[in-house]
């Protein structure tokens, strides 16, 4: 293993994850939710689940990127961008990954945001299990694709 | 503050937290489950901010709970409960503290999605704000992914 010291930037991942925690504490401590993404989604997906609260959020989330224009463009800041594969293959791939994510989480009962934000209550053990489950696959698929030269340098 | 205001103002933290850290970037988050390659540790730091900064909320709300009847906040959803509890199981919240095939499956289809595209779905919605074609893509089928899981859940869910 080799660090991509020119890649890392802890300072942003840290002030980033700070505000994703202070996100979720404002909706624990105001709303008494749980700010996982996945469980939001699947419960607005249900009869009777279009609540306000959750369409507010994730017009929050959606709105970001707008909201914080401002402030954004003074962050140096890469495009997103997806590695490895372009044109058909990559849309595939976009098809395919993002229905295992959706099917993973429901089946799951929680994404990232969601696991890590459980802490406290009956659902710890499950979040200590599902993190690093997901975690191990995650690697493994990257892996996978590495060794079968999808991923460049 | 009422209770869509709190809902929207985290949201809107949640998606500026996503940007700032760059984990809308999927080449970023392949970047760090890319362990043979080279590797950038960035993700695991926004893991540990999170972890802090929801763990202050967790203790605040432990506090708030433990004062007397009728001194906490009052939303239409949320009668201040203490804790999660089972009984509240309406969809987002997790159902119990059972370890099951569910939860080990799911976990593990979630993981190799997450590996494939290098999204989860926070920056899935988000990058639709950032007009990232790809994470509307991905957004589309999650969204059925999401609908089809519900199938394979135990519990019905309320709500």
């Amino acid at each position: 293993m080799e660090i991509d010291w020119a890649r890392f930037t802890p300072w942003q991942a840290l002030a980033g994850g700070l505000l994703i925690g202070t996100a979720a504490s404002i909706l624990w401590l105001r709303n008494r939710r749980i700010a996982g993404v996945s469980g939001i989604l699947g419960a607005m997906l249900e009869r009777g689940g279009l609540h306000s609260w959750r369409v507010a959020f994730v017009a929050g989330l959606v709105l970001a990127p707008l909201v914080f224009q401002p402030l954004l463009s003074r962050i140096p800041l890469s495009a997103p961008r997806m590695p490895g594969g372009e044109g058909t293959t990559l849309f595939l791939q976009l098809l395919a990954g993002g229905f295992l994510v959706g099917l993973g989480t429901r089946i799951g009962g929680g994404c990232t945001s969601g696991s890590r934000r459980v802490r406290t209550g009956p659902a710890v053990p499950r979040s200590l299990v599902a993190v690093p489950v997901f975690m191990a696959t995650g690697f493994l698929t990257v892996f996978l694709w590495r060794l079968a030269g999808g991923l460049g340098a | 503050m009422n209770a869509i205001a709190s809902a929207f103002l985290a949201g809107l933290l949640f998606g500026l937290g996503l940007i700032v850290s760059a984990m809308t970037d999927p080449s970023k988050v392949i970047a760090f489950l890319d362990l043979t390659g080279s590797w950038d540790p960035s993700l695991a730091l926004v893991m540990g901010g999170a972890i802090v900064a929801s763990w202050i909320g967790i203790r605040l709300g432990d506090q708030q709970a433990a004062r007397p009847a009728g001194a906490h906040d009052v939303t239409p959803e949320g009668r201040g409960a203490p804790t999660l509890s089972p009984e509240r199981a309406d969809g987002d919240v997790p159902r119990s503290g059972i370890i099951d095939r569910q939860l080990l499956a799911g976990s593990a289809l979630f993981g190799i999605g997450w590996g494939v595209t290098g999204f989860c779905p926070g920056p899935m919605v988000t990058g639709l704000g950032l007009g990232f074609w790809p994470a509307g893509v991905a957004a589309l089928t999650m969204l059925i992914g999401l609908r089809v899981g519900t199938r394979f859940t135990s519990a019905p869910t309320s709500g």
